[in-house]
């Protein structure tokens, strides 16, 4: 599959934007099923330092890297959301994390599972190289199973290859 | 596990001898030259399907209710059976007289050739004294005015449906040629709810659809059910406890245990056509390799090295070869190897990706989803030649086959909805249906003939 896939979103101008870079989700991805809410609710207005919701928060969207077709590697645009996520990471050394590998519904469900494994493999190896210790990190693959882009279309399966860093409270 | 008792010495009733010489299952060489996977061109078997008479209209402990009634839903089921793949033209009880029990043996030939009836399948229902289910089931030439073959079985009440996919069987075989198949049972994962909170739940059915039961509660996902040839146990896939892992569930008790402890996820889960080894694919750091244990427990043995995905696994019937899926060539790809992983080969060069590669229990082709654009259901046969697509929709995986090999379950997905449903097809790609299931379904498992 051509790594640079051409995403055609349109903008609120009414314009078709044609973007060369491989993934660019135009809207920032809802949570998971099941992860801790973003929303700090402490009514202080900041979340409490060094837990999900703080985490989420400092990475604005860069707690999620997104993937080509059928493809793992890290890209330059997932070095930086990683490296961003390193940094938070290295600040709160006991937090454990996992990461969560989805595959687009355009595969066969088992392969999927593999894949989005390798995905979540490969954030966690880079991670690794960026010094968070692995022995804080585990992995899950739901492959095609958990979607958070709705549609049948590219836009929304560019959302879907993903794998998301999930701090646990 | 209840057994069907075969006939094996004549039955007495009253005023009557049926079933005077021993039933058998062996397909006797037929008269009638065939297309032995049909197709709906015209020449199909019209075959009448009466009610079943009774020696006596009494209540059962079925839940198709007394004699009477029984034996007209025991019509009814073969009727479905037979209408649903393309060999035969059947009509149902519902528009034919029911013969008296006197006439089961003694077809009235003139007045069904008056209903241009090339068949006839008729039969009887009695119920024992002790609650069971006695069903005899007789097939005509009404052209010839001969008899064609006859059996009967004896069932606990709960499996009047059986004796009536026998009697189906009895016919399929008889007039096709082919191994019999309506006797089995599909495990598959029932879903229910939005695309992105899909609950996904193991559950079983009768090759038509009745008999339905939910065997896991939907907590946790459940995937990829594999029947054991036995049918004593299924393998599947659940994220209880978050990790997805193969268990091993009995389908009665519905007790379960982990296929083996691992902290590695693990995927793919297959049975040996002997029951006696498994298959399982295992992801470590990312890479998956197939591996092989044997059922009862032991030391898991690798049979892929390679740096990718290798993934699911089929054996071939003899148990001598494993069809699989691998990327290693940079997309998903058909691939055989020996059952100790030796001599691996690539099969599919067909462009586009070639994945869930499964072995007709025949041997003689490998049924598989071809990606190039939309997901069709294909096959081949196990050298790789003669591609040949049996469906074509947007999006159709994942490939089952019936005891016989002659046909073929799937799941297909709409597109937007993700909604997904079992399909069947057969051979000749011409004769395609939906299940019907409780809520959608994906992942149908097709099991052997029942033992």
């Amino acid at each position: 599959m051509n790594k640079h896939l051409t995403l055609t979103a349109l903008v609120a101008a009414g314009l078709v934007v044609a973007g060369c870079a491989k993934k660019a989700p135009q809207i920032l991805p809802p949570d998971p099923g099941g992860a801790p809410s973003q929303t700090d609710t402490t009514g202080t207005g900041a979340p409490t330092p060094g837990s999900q919701a703080d985490f989420a928060a400092t990475l604005m969207g860069q707690d999620t890297i997104y993937f080509d077709t059928d493809r793992y590697n890290i890209d330059a645009t997932d070095q930086q959301a990683l490296a961003a996520q390193a940094q938070w990471l290295l600040k709160y050394p006991a937090k454990r994390l996992t990461i969560e590998g989805h595959a687009d519904e355009r595969g066969t469900r088992e392969y999927n599972l593999a894949l989005g494994e390798r995905r979540a493999n490969a954030a966690k190896n880079y991670l690794v190289s960026l010094g968070v210790d692995a022995g804080r990190v585990t992995t899950v693959s739901y492959g095609k199973e958990r979607p958070v882009a709705l549609g049948s279309d590219e836009e929304s399966w560019a959302r879907n290859r993903r794998a998301v860093t999930v701090t646990i409270d | 596990m209840k057994k069907i008792i075969l006939f094996l010495f004549a039955l007495a009733l009253p005023g009557s001898a049926l079933l005077a010489q021993v039933a058998t299952f062996t397909p006797a060489p037929t008269e009638i030259e065939e297309d032995i996977v049909g197709t709906s061109d015209g020449n199909d078997a019209k075959i009448a399907i009466p009610a079943f008479a009774t020696n006596a209209d009494v209540p059962t402990q079925t839940s198709a209710g007394s004699t009477s009634t029984l034996g007209f839903s025991v019509a009814g089921v073969i009727f479905s059976d037979l209408r649903n793949n393309g060999l035969f033209q059947p009509t149902g009880p519902s528009s034919l007289p029911r013969p008296a029990l006197s006439q089961v043996q003694a077809p009235d030939y003139g007045g069904w050739r008056g209903r241009g009836a090339d068949m006839l399948l008729q039969g009887y229902v009695r119920a024992e004294a002790n609650g069971n289910i006695t069903v005899g089931c007789y097939l005509y030439d009404v052209a010839l005015g001969e008899q064609k073959a006859k059996a009967g079985w004896t069932v606990a009440p709960g499996e009047w449906r059986r004796a009536a996919h026998k009697c189906a069987d009895m016919v399929y075989s008889q007039l096709s040629g082919e191994n019999p198949f309506f006797d089995s049972r599909i495990a598959y994962i029932a879903e229910t709810g939005p695309k992105d909170r899909r609950m996904k739940r193991l559950a079983i059915m009768d090759s038509d659809g009745a008999n339905h039961s939910f065997l896991t509660t939907g907590q946790t996902i459940a995937l990829t059910p594999r029947y054991s040839p036995d049918y004593k146990s299924i393998l599947y896939l659940s994220y209880y406890n978050g990790q997805p892992r193969i268990y091993i569930i009995d389908p009665v008790s519905k007790a379960q245990r982990l296929l083996l402890t691992s902290k590695n996820p693990l995927f793919a889960p297959r049975w040996s056509p002997d029951g006696r080894w498994i298959l399982y694919s295992m992801a470590t750091g990312g890479n998956t390799d197939i591996y092989k244990i044997p059922a009862g427990g032991g030391t898991p043995v690798k049979l892929t090295d390679a740096p990718g995905i290798d993934i699911g696994g089929s054996f071939s019937p003899d148990g001598n070869r494993i069809v699989f899926e691998s990327d290693r060539s940079g997309s998903q790809q058909v691939y055989v190897m020996n059952i100790d992983g030796t001599g691996q080969k690539r099969i599919s060069f067909f462009g586009g990706r070639a994945a869930t590669p499964e072995w007709s229990p025949r041997g003689d082709q490998i049924a598989f989803t071809h990606i190039a654009g939309n997901f069709r259901i294909a096959v081949m046969d196990p050298g790789g030649g003669n591609l040949r697509y049996l469906t074509d929709s947007w999006q159709d995986e994942a490939p089952t086959w019936a005891p016989n090999g002659r046909v073929i379950q799937f799941f297909r997905t709409t597109r937007g909805s993700g909604k997904a449903g079992i399909w069947q097809v057969d051979l000749t790609g011409k004769n395609e249906r939906k299940l019907d299931t409780p809520v959608d379904g994906s992942d149908p498992a097709w099991g052997p003939l029942r033992p």
